[in-house]
């Protein structure tokens, strides 16, 4: 996996300009709609710790975001709202917590084995959360958003604010969390990692110890995906089991071969193309999925590299 | 002189079939060990014993002195075995020195240091130049590890060995597929490098093994047929008859 250069950056960076000032041109549905589309890029890219650096491929990366998501609903007070400042450490930590459960267990397999062991590992969860009074039962719970706030500063945001300030919330973290991930990349245990999704047996060989290089990446991914899930509480303050079932990891494992899995910011791509396209297909025909399937198929056969590569296509 | 691996009646079995059937010998510092056999003699088995590749049916494994059973391939490396690999093993989509770059900082990491900026951190930078320059590298080191002539690649598997900076060397058949000019370079590196490690090569070439070997260990079917210095192997009527005799 690399990591763009300059001029990727700043194409990027332009990228995120433009999503940053949709509420100065776009209507409040299609800011809502990008917000969401933002706590998908920030799943996806917590997923591609695993299949991009480490080259593990999890189904049961969903149920991390989904204990994110309830964990706002744990910490939330009967009455009134948590801090954000108590609820997204709480997340990331819930989330790191049950990736280093399902990560000892499930990383002593490999390739096809460990992705049906994530499978096993996250409908477990999942069905945690359906079948059981603790997560507000299978038809899910709305919450109160977390406060945006410092200790007992608070800052009620205006109703009609509310959808780009989410967006703003979603979009730094997502540029946070892409910086650091780009920076681990380039540190003697990102490298590590990239040597060992190259060729893992040989790694071992030379004296390294893959097995907790690796779940110490997942252990990451899960942090990582906890936040997404807390901003997915966030932004659409109603939460279900759905959140867990491996349906989800397949979407985000969708938008990072969408994007590109040879990129780190392949997944942002990814996701954002396939919310854009499920909402133009959604426009001109019922039959979105259909229409979904087939540009994917599409895309897929045409750039085997995914939407990343495509630059380097046109130059070559 | 202590031997820094010695190895005590390894067996290791495949379902009724002992692929090594009691294998003892000891490697020291400044000495070549060659062991030499046919096809399907058990050689690369024993190599994939002694460096924790494959756990032996039977048998122990020291190492300087500390009793390795049990313990998992990356073990080994890190207690200073090295091993090459018969079918060249690297990083193909990586550049030559970012191979060989990894191999020295899995070796000279400690914990607290891996979130620093591999760029910057010269020790690995250091330990790979030296270990490329060694194994007769030391140009175009930018280019994927995957385009390498297979001769080069058979130097890159030794770089990446040395980079670990290992007191015990497992060379398995080095020399394969190289051209003359080549093997005879690595063939003067072995020698170098038996001076100042304990180092077991697998060869099939009997001018090399006869050239360089310290001690010969002779192995048909698993099982050792004969063991001492060069001389006594040409000489050993027992290895003419099983072996030599069809060259």
């Amino acid at each position: 996996m690399r990591v763009a250069g300059r001029g990727g950056h700043c194409a990027l960076a332009a990228g995120a300009v433009l999503i940053a000032s949709a509420p100065y041109y776009a209507t409040p549905y299609q800011v809502g709609f990008l917000a969401t589309t933002l706590v998908a890029a920030l799943f996806a890219l917590s997923l591609q710790v695993l299949v991009g650096a480490a080259g593990m491929v999890s189904l049961g990366h969903a149920a991390l975001f989904g204990v994110g998501a309830y964990v706002v609903w744990f910490l939330t007070p009967g009455a009134g709202a948590a801090s954000i400042m108590l609820t997204l450490p709480g997340a990331a930590l819930a989330g790191a917590l049950v990736a280093g459960a399902i990560g000892a267990l499930a990383l002593r397999t490999r390739g096809f084995f460990f992705l049906m062991t994530t499978l096993a590992f996250g409908q477990m969860v999942f069905f945690i959360f359906h079948d059981t009074a603790l997560g507000g039962g299978s038809d899910g719970v709305f919450i109160t958003r977390p406060a945006l706030g410092i200790g007992e500063w608070v800052w009620d945001v205006p109703r009609r604010q509310r959808p780009a300030v989410l967006l703003w919330l979603n979009l730094g973290l997502l540029v946070a969390m892409y910086v650091v991930l780009a920076e681990l990349m380039g540190t003697l245990f990102g490298r590590a990692l990239l040597g060992i999704r190259a060729n893992e047996h040989r790694m071992a060989a030379l004296g390294l110890p893959a097995y907790r290089y690796k779940l110490a990446a997942f252990v990451l991914g899960g942090a990582l995906a906890g936040i997404a899930g807390h901003q997915w509480a966030m932004t659409e303050a109603f939460i279900s089991p759905e959140l867990l079932g491996w349906h989800r990891s397949a979407l985000a494992l969708l938008a990072i071969v969408l994007g590109g899995a040879g990129w780190l910011h392949g997944p942002i791509l990814g996701a954002l193309a396939f919310a854009v396209l499920g909402e133009v297909a959604g426009l001109v025909t019922e039959r979105q999925h259909l229409v979904e399937g087939l540009v994917i198929l599409g895309v897929v056969l045409a750039l085997p590299q995914g939407l990343a590569g495509l630059r380097m296509r046109v130059q070559s | 002189m202590t031997a820094l691996l010695v190895a005590d009646g390894l067996v290791r079995r495949f379902g009724g079939l002992a692929a090594v059937g009691g294998v003892s010998l000891a490697l020291e510092r400044g000495c070549l060990h060659a062991v030499i056999g046919p096809n399907g003699a058990g050689k690369s088995t024993l190599v994939n014993l002694l460096s924790g590749e494959l756990a032996p049916s039977a048998g122990s494994i020291h190492i300087a002195g500390h009793d390795a059973a049990g313990w998992p391939a990356w073990r080994f490396a890190r207690a200073g075995v090295g091993r090459s690999f018969q079918r060249t093993n690297v990083l193909h989509d990586m550049t030559v020195r970012e191979n060989v770059r990894l191999a020295a900082q899995i070796g000279c990491t400690p914990p607290g240091r891996l979130l620093r900026r591999a760029s910057r951190e010269a020790e690995p930078q250091r330990r790979a130049d030296a270990a490329l320059e060694r194994a007769g590298l030391p140009d175009r080191l930018d280019r994927p590890a995957g385009v390498l002539s297979h001769g080069q690649l058979r130097q890159l598997e030794i770089a990446m060995v040395l980079a670990t900076a290992p007191q015990i060397l497992l060379l398995d058949e080095p020399l394969a597929g190289m051209g003359p000019e080549e093997a005879e370079r690595i063939s003067l590196l072995l020698r170098t490098l038996a001076q100042d490690h304990a180092l077991l090569l697998i060869e099939h070439d009997m001018d090399v093994v006869f050239a360089v070997a310290d001690q010969v260990t002779v192995m048909v079917d698993g099982l050792v047929l004969d063991q001492g210095p060069p001389a006594h192997i040409r000489a050993s009527v027992r290895v003419r008859d099983a072996y030599l005799g069809h060259a």
